[in-house]
């Protein structure tokens, strides 16, 4: 059920009104632009989660 | 020949990849004259190199001028690339393992395969296998658009380049099969994130930071608009656009046969996870079309003539062309053509294998493997000639409504290979009307709304606009649900499933 963890990337990158705004900013960078970038290395880590804890669980292949 | 320099850099990669592509062949050889070995590279490629060839596979040389070039014209909406390539990959990590599964033990090379083994309809895969073609054929088309915009801002003129870069392409596909897009894709992606980073790095730095760059963006394409009172307004516009892209994503054909060429279900799991490198490279190259406009090239005199001949598509060479030495302009430049080639390259034989095993096998000849070989080759020439008349023939706007139009067909081929993957609940006759419901609809919905993708509807009083493609599946698969239950009794077809429940644990 670790699986759950990608519902939060749904949420974390379609929910547009979390989002949509310029402030605060990063380096210059509205935060719509650095938010979105930021959710890409986010859903990665979650997937490699996923990934690992299913890899330990079942051992076969 | 404006630029002697570039030019040279740029056709010495480009040989150099295709040289390459030729020799890849041998690299792991296995039996090239097996349909297997030349489609899908004898389902043996490692988690490296799934990686580059899937890689090279969604973000293709067209995604590096079209992405940077709708951020240049429409701003924030253009950046819808980022959900998109970001909501793929758990639809990957969920759905395609099983896939792999299966095919594997099945022999199955291509979707609409899977899906004559899993209903016993070869109607029901042939339509997957025609929806498949014809969305793949404006998709390589446009490729070339990419290496067109290159090669013209180089200043080589005419269509000849195009011609002789497309006739190697087809001799490298005919020898080396998939292996040569592998080995290529890593060629490729070497360029591009040199060019990535270079250019992210030192354009800002040219340019005063970052906060000036985004200081010369009007406040209206910063960031979406709010939406007006009673509807959901560029917001669902947004997210629907994303979430469509990303469920017709690994539908495509050359998508899965990148997915079913690796060598198992745990390489592509690793690989959702890995795979997002790419996105933030997207990103970067998305942030180019913002720099490509606030650097205001479009008004430099030596840029107008190519800006009035690609349009938006020639911001970011143009941006190139000005910011960078003439040795930098070839790399960056070779790194867009090549990432045409290796796309269109898995696309034609991603095609080549649909035409020889779900046209030619089920319908033509049944048995012969020399012959289905043969087929498969030869229609792989067939697209990528198609391709290259296409481009050259026809209105680049007409390939890019197609191709748009391809995205809302190839996602109808969802419930039909998606659903089977966890459930034998459809009957495939439901299945073919409501396939048959979501691409008439979407057709007769895009082309009402002159080509725009998303279509407001009206919900209980309140505006939703949506991706077209989202609501259209939507309807397919009520459609083929509704459908399936007086079908299932009359015309039950469960006992021509030659799979078993085992292989979807």
């Amino acid at each position: 059920m670790i699986r759950i963890l990608f519902l939060a990337i749904f949420i974390l990158a379609l929910w547009v009104p979390a989002f949509n705004r310029v402030m605060p900013t990063l380096f210059g960078i509205p935060f719509f632009y650095w938010y979105q970038m930021l959710v890409v290395l986010i859903s990665s880590v979650l997937i490699w989660i996923v990934y690992k804890v299913e890899d330990k669980k079942e051992p076969q292949q | 020949m404006s630029r002697p320099l570039a030019t040279i850099v740029f056709l010495v990669l480009v040989i150099f990849v295709i040289i390459l592509g030729f020799v890849a062949g041998r690299w792991k050889a296995g039996n090239l004259s097996h349909i297997e070995e030349w489609g899908l590279g004898g389902r043996r490629f490692g988690a490296w190199i799934s990686w580059f060839l899937i890689g090279g596979d969604v973000y293709t040389a067209y995604t590096f001028i079209a992405i940077p070039a709708l951020m240049y014209g429409a701003g924030a909406l253009g950046f819808f690339a980022l959900p998109y390539t970001v909501v793929c990959y758990p639809i990957l990590y969920l759905v395609f393992p099983k896939l792999w599964k299966v095919s594997n033990k099945y022999g199955y090379i291509t979707g609409p395969e899977f899906v004559r083994g899993r209903y016993g309809n070869r109607w029901l895969a042939l339509a997957i296998g025609i929806t498949g073609i014809a969305a793949t054929m404006p998709y390589i088309a446009l490729q070339l658009v990419g290496m067109q915009v290159v090669i013209g801002a180089l200043g080589i003129p005419g269509h000849l380049p195009l011609i002789v870069a497309f006739v190697v392409l087809a001799a490298f596909t005919w020898t080396s099969g998939l292996r040569a897009p592998a080995m290529i894709s890593i060629i490729k992606d070497l360029l591009i994130y040199i060019t990535v980073l270079v250019t992210i790095v030192a354009i800002p730095i040219s340019m005063g930071g970052f906060s000036n760059i985004f200081a010369h963006i009007p406040p209206a394409k910063l960031i979406l608009p709010l939406p007006p009172k009673g509807s959901s307004g560029a917001y669902s516009g947004y997210a629907t656009l994303a979430l469509g892209s990303a469920m017709a994503l690994f539908l495509y054909p050359h998508t899965t046969t990148g997915i079913l060429s690796s060598a198992g279900p745990r390489i592509i799991k690793r690989n959702a996870a890995l795979l997002p490198a790419y996105t933030i490279m997207l990103g970067l190259l998305a942030l180019l079309g913002f720099m490509a406009f606030a650097s205001g090239v479009e008004k430099l005199p030596q840029f107008s003539e190519g800006f009035a001949r690609y349009k938006a598509s020639y911001a970011v060479p143009a941006l190139i062309l000005n910011e960078f030495p003439d040795w930098f302009v070839g790399i960056a430049f070779a790194a867009i053509a090549i990432g045409a080639l290796v796309p269109a390259a898995i696309m034609a034989i991603a095609s080549a294998n649909i035409f020889s095993r779900d046209f030619y096998a089920p319908f033509v000849c049944r048995k012969d493997s020399t012959s289905q070989m043969l087929a498969a080759k030869s229609f792989a020439m067939v697209m990528i000639l198609g391709a290259l008349v296409f481009i050259i023939a026809i209105p680049t706007k007409f390939a890019v409504q197609l191709q748009l139009l391809g995205g809302m067909w190839i996602i109808q081929t969802f419930p039909a290979i998606v659903f089977s993957l966890f459930t034998r609940f459809f009957n495939s006759w439901a299945l073919l009307i409501g396939w048959f419901t979501g691409v008439v609809s979407a057709t007769w919905l895009v082309t009402e709304n002159s080509f725009g993708p998303t279509w407001t509807f009206h919900v209980f009083g309140y505006s939703v606009p949506s991706y077209i493609a989202i609501a259209t599946v939507l309807l397919n698969a009520l459609v083929a649900f509704a459908l399936s239950i007086p079908l299932n009794s009359v015309a039950n077809d469960q006992h021509r499933d030659e799979t078993e429940i085992a292989d979807y644990v």
